[in-house]
């Protein structure tokens, strides 16, 4: 009879292996079009828009940029492969295969969001390989800048995970994406600094979560921010906390996978 | 010891629709139980409710003296299910599906895979292990998911409608396959509406309906309350114009026989008689197989009359 921690650890694996495999599987719908994304995003703003735009916080428009749009392919992938992933798991019901199993409701979570975050990192270094193609890229602080990609995918990886609990049609796991998660990322300062924008739209972008995301993030590679990192930091443990607990509630009560 | 013990179970849906209202039922470690009831009686429910897949609204579940609320994990160790309807991952190969499975609960790699090359080997499925699931048969589908459910090598195996929409053929050897699993020492209940099958294979029964266990004993216990027999006759001669014969009640069938219900005080002989006097000769006679669905619906019957007296 293992112990519970052997158990819980070789279900742990179990789960990610899983994820992983899954999205590795069809990784043309689910690894290559960020690349391509971002590949079209460099070349036209970064290169042909960016040439005309001048300097921004005292780097070209390419390398200001950069940082944004590989945050963007994090956020997105964490998001989307939690989302999908999990809803397909309630759609075809094999989620009862874990349901009926002795495996702690915390642990399916940590499961989920472990596959969406190995999904958004992976995304993550291909995004950054394509965008060394274009730019020189070099690391203000390499360490800072995978936590900052690590804790952010966390957040939006349970972000996922929430929206696949009550999600009742494959409709409902594209609305959030679409008129939540897109707006939300295009106004966190992924193409333009806060400070471009008139004083109450500045105002107005830190209730943004992103922003700080993303800032920190570039604050990482590029050693520049909008807004204080120790705030950005903050912010997004307290996203981690918030959504976290909920997500564990709601498992607990079987929101969505139970009767 | 108990496998199962259940006290005072009870659910009423959010929509206020009530599926269990308060049972009781144990099953004794070993047993190879039947739970019987028509659609919508509260079978799955309880299930659901057993294995995790339904909140209960009140009362207690104990597996192997494990109480589901305190010792959860202990208790679902113990459980394995073969659920209803088809519930793995299409797009996963057979093994990967019962590999999963066994992680879920905790069994490292190597012994897992084990395991499954033993159940796949057992349910003949070893030769398509590297399918994708979803495109099994329907039997190899319900054979995999019974794969799945043994991998842990579970004390108790519930089955909800196992054989449902599989040939006769495949039946027989998954009823085979669970008696062997059955005398290796594994608990099993089952529900199902092959009521043949819960006579074969199973000692004692339980009947559920409208959320209330309203029949609990051996097999042979509830077929005594039956007071009606129903034979299926084989005959010659012309059936179209028979008569009817007092105290039986007689239905021809499509094949030119005639399916005849027999009250035990009645007897045969006088049905004999009176159709050898209508110039109708009984070739060969035999008990309906389904007794004890004819039992089911004698009781729903009664029940339906005690509620229109009361």
């Amino acid at each position: 009879m293992p112990s519970r921690w052997q158990r819980n650890r070789v279900a742990f694996e179990t789960i990610v292996i899983k994820e992983v495999t899954r999205f590795t599987r069809i990784w043309v719908q689910t690894i290559l079009p960020s690349g391509i994304t971002t590949a079209l995003y460099l070349l036209i703003f970064g290169g042909l828009i960016g040439q005309r735009v001048g300097e921004m916080d005292g780097h070209t428009y390419m390398d200001y940029i950069v940082p944004g749009v590989i945050m963007l392919a994090i956020i997105t992938n964490s998001y989307g492969n939690v989302v999908s992933s999990f809803y397909g798991t309630k759609f075809q019901r094999h989620i009862e295969e874990l349901l009926i199993a002795p495996v702690p409701n915390w642990l399916i979570v940590a499961g989920y969001v472990a596959g969406g975050v190995a999904r958004g990192l992976v995304v993550g270094l291909l995004v950054t390989a394509v965008a060394a193609v274009f730019t020189d890229l070099s690391f203000e602080h390499p360490l800072l800048t995978l936590l900052i990609a690590t804790l952010t995918a966390v957040v939006f990886s349970l972000g996922g995970f929430l929206n696949a609990m009550f999600a009742r049609s494959f409709d409902d796991i594209s609305i959030v994406p679409t008129f939540v998660l897109t707006p939300l990322t295009y106004l966190g300062g992924v193409f333009y600094s806060i400070t471009l924008l008139a004083p109450f739209w500045q105002v107005a972008s830190l209730a943004n979560p992103i922003l700080y995301m993303v800032n920190a993030f570039r604050y990482g590679i590029l050693g520049v921010s909008d807004i204080p990192i120790v705030l950005a930091f903050a912010i997004i443990l307290v996203f981690i906390g918030v959504l976290g607990a909920a997500a564990l509630i709601l498992l607990e009560r079987g929101v969505g996978v139970k009767s | 010891m108990n496998a199962l013990s259940i006290r005072n179970l009870a659910k009423t849906y959010p929509r206020g629709v009530v599926a269990l209202r308060g049972i009781d039922l144990d099953v004794e470690a070993g047993e190879f139980f039947a739970l019987l009831g028509p659609n919508g009686a509260g079978k799955s429910t309880a299930i659901g409710i057993i294995t995790s897949l339904v909140n209960k609204s009140s009362g207690t579940v104990s597996v192997f003296g494990h109480d589901l609320d305190r010792e959860t994990e202990a208790a679902k160790a113990c459980i394995g299910l073969v659920p209803q309807e088809i519930n793995f991952n299409q797009f996963e190969t057979v093994r990967q599906i019962v590999l999963n499975q066994a992680g879920y609960y905790g069994i490292p790699r190597r012994q897992a895979a084990q395991r499954a090359e033993t159940y796949l080997k057992q349910l003949g499925l070893w030769e398509k292990r590297d399918a994708v699931s979803r495109e099994l048969s329907g039997g190899m589908k319900r054979r995999l998911m019974i794969a799945r459910a043994l991998v842990h090598e579970p004390r108790l195996l519930i089955l909800d409608e196992p054989t449902a929409g599989v040939d006769i053929e495949v039946r027989r050897s998954m009823w085979h396959f669970l008696e062997e699993i059955n005398r290796r020492g594994v608990t099993i209940i089952l529900t199902t509406h092959y009521l043949e099958e819960a006579e074969m294979l199973c000692r004692n029964v339980a009947v559920i309906n409208h959320g209330e266990i309203v029949e609990y004993g051996t097999v042979t216990e509830l077929l005594h309350k039956l007071h009606i027999e129903t034979f299926v006759l084989t005959v010659s001669g012309d059936t179209v114009r028979l008569e009817p014969i007092e105290g039986y009640t007689i239905r021809p069938r499509a094949d030119g026989g005639l399916e005849v219900e027999v009250p035990k005080d009645h007897g045969v002989n006088r049905l004999f008689a009176e159709l050898d006097r209508q110039g109708i000769e009984v070739l060969s006679m035999r008990n309906k197989a389904n007794r004890l669905e004819e039992f089911f619906l004698r009781l729903v019957e009664r029940q339906r009359e005690s509620a229109e007296v009361a």
